[in-house]
């Protein structure tokens, strides 16, 4: 694993609020470069909403997310088109733009962030479209094709602007062990490959195992950081009855 | 069962201890799977039981909230146009011709089958009141001023506002709850200039096309209810309208279906935008659009009609 100085991702003190009521709060880990990070916690912890807040969705109520030591909401607007440029984000459902075919779904992100001609922006869609095992459906609408194909399409569109660091919220949820299986060696062939840095919202305990180098384990009680530290390690060493709980599946 | 369960959640307000060990052991685990799950007080809506006070404070905040939002999109607007003048606005040229097809020809027979009603319908209460006095011909003036000053662009508008505002809403609430929208952000894509801005336009590019047609439409109305009821020949018909509804009477129609068109879009969009996570909010969000369109059509035609008599249009 690669590691840096400055770590690719920082969050301090963050306190994440919908109105006056705290989801989450003084959350503090670091992402280094090439890390697969798993962000995990039982349902409802709020681990989609810290992901929000990860990719510039939601604004901290407190706090900062830094990105190699920028924060991403004191950066000036190119600097911070600059940080969401270089990320690729896989939301739960795909999340493809349904009025688009698929191609057209990668074509967007081309046609907005790069000087490519229209001949290698199709290059570029048939080769992501190939990664993903999704040569043939460049032409089909996300509405023709099945909810893991919309999944591995949302992943292609995701790496699209071959980015530094990508966001994957639950990605194995709604896929059958196969291809959840399938996703975990993707994502770990990304990491080797492009040297990506990945962060994963994930309580799919196969995928955390499978894939997680570093995570962070979320309590809706305590409202904050309960447990870091490599999954694998989480499971023998933490002495949190709630992590071992969610960990090993005990009542 | 509901018995227990409630009467240990009274026990437990009141800070009571119960001792279950004595049920049998079947209601033990019903009871213990029963308050597995604890309740996050804090994520309640708490709406039921409040003081009519603090509901006028909730609802008061909530107007206040929803104002400094609608005022904030129709800055983003603004700028989204400014961006589309200097050729910076990132859309689709693809997007603005399908919607302008969508919210054009496609809308022609209902706009058709509307004002031609409309037109019949001003004919016949008018023919009433003015045989009375022997002046039917004068229907004419009746149904073509009405018609190109206020019924042409008001009856599109409301057309417009139920079929096409309300679809806008639908279509971004969907959006938004599918995530697309939050996927666009990502790509730092302006969702007003990708998804708004083509909507605004083709509105305004249609809205006076549909109502000059809903104008002649509305005529012709007046026209088959004079020729059957009165005995007035179209030709003298149309004669009267050309000596008495002038080309400015029309330009005002036109000018209002254009301001309606901006303020469909507009508040279609923004309900759509606006539009929580959930398929009953979708449903909110366009009914709040076709009523939000509503209210600012007949202000707005208030407006315009009131500035026109001040100007003496």
């Amino acid at each position: 694993m690669m590691s840096t100085a400055t770590p690719h991702l920082e969050v301090r003190q963050l306190t994440m609020a919908y109105g006056e009521s705290i989801i989450q709060e003084k959350l503090n880990f670091s992402v280094s470069q090439g890390e697969i990070f798993i962000i995990m916690g039982g349902s409802g912890c709020g681990k989609s909403t810290l992901l929000r807040h990860l990719i510039g969705l939601m604004k901290p109520a407190q706090g900062e997310v830094l990105y190699h030591g920028v924060d991403l909401w004191q950066a000036d607007p190119e600097q911070q088109q600059r940080i969401i440029s270089r990320s690729g984000v896989l939301f739960q459902g795909g999340a493809l733009w349904s009025s688009m075919t698929l191609g057209e779904n990668i074509e967007l992100l081309l046609k907005e962030h790069t000087q490519l001609t229209p001949k290698q922006i199709q290059d570029v869609i048939a080769y992501k479209l190939s990664l993903v095992g999704l040569s043939r459906y460049a032409d089909y609408y996300p509405s023709e094709i099945s909810g893991g194909m919309r999944k591995r399409a949302g992943l292609a569109r995701a790496m699209a602007l071959d980015p530094d660091i990508l966001f994957f919220d639950e990605p194995s949820a709604g896929l059958d062990p196969i291809s959840s299986r399938r996703l975990d060696d993707l994502i770990l062939e990304l990491r080797d490959s492009l040297g990506a840095t990945i962060v994963i919202v994930s309580h799919e305990l196969a995928s955390i195992f499978a894939v997680g180098d570093n995570s962070i384990f979320l309590d809706p009680t305590e409202k904050t950081i309960i447990a870091s530290g490599s999954p694998k390690d989480l499971l023998e060493t933490s002495s949190d009855p709630r992590v071992i709980q969610f960990l090993t599946r005990m009542k | 069962m509901i018995f227990l369960t409630d009467l240990l959640r009274l026990c437990d307000e009141h800070d009571i201890h119960v001792n279950r060990e004595s049920l049998p052991d079947g209601i033990q685990t019903l009871l213990k799977l029963a308050f597995t799950v604890t309740e996050r007080r804090s994520q309640r809506r708490a709406v039921l039981g409040q003081p009519v006070l603090t509901k006028i404070g909730n609802v008061t905040i909530e107007m206040h909230r929803n104002w400094s939002d609608m005022l904030g999109f129709i800055g983003e607007v603004f700028s989204a146009f400014i961006n589309f003048f200097r050729r910076k606005a990132q859309f689709r040229l693809s997007d603005l011709f399908f919607q302008i097809e969508a919210a054009g020809p496609s809308a022609l027979f209902i706009v058709t089958l509307i004002s031609v009603l409309v037109g019949m319908i001003l004919a016949f209460v008018g023919a009433v009141q003015l045989r009375l006095f022997g002046a039917e011909i004068f229907i004419a003036n009746l149904v073509g001023l009405g018609m190109a000053r206020e019924m042409g662009a008001m009856m599109t508008a409301i057309i417009m506002a139920g079929r096409t505002g309300a679809a806008y809403a639908a279509l971004l609430g969907t959006m938004q709850v599918n995530e697309e929208i939050d996927a666009l952000k990502t790509i730092a894509v302006s969702p007003v200039e990708f998804l708004v801005l083509p909507r605004v336009i083709a509105l305004l590019l249609t809205m006076p096309l549909l109502c000059i047609y809903s104008d002649f439409m509305g005529i012709i109305g007046g026209a088959i209810v004079s020729a059957t009821m009165l005995d007035i020949s179209f030709f003298q018909y149309f004669q009267q309208i050309q000596g008495f509804v002038g080309l400015s009477h029309f330009f005002i129609g036109v000018f209002k279906a254009a301001v309606f068109g901006i303020l469909i879009a507009m508040a279609g969009c923004f309900r759509g935008l606006q539009c929580g996570r959930s398929a009953s909010a979708v449903g909110f969000a366009a009914t709040s659009a076709v009523v939000t369109s509503i209210v600012l059509i007949i202000v707005a035609d208030a407006i315009i009609t009131v500035l026109c008599q001040v100007l003496g249009i």
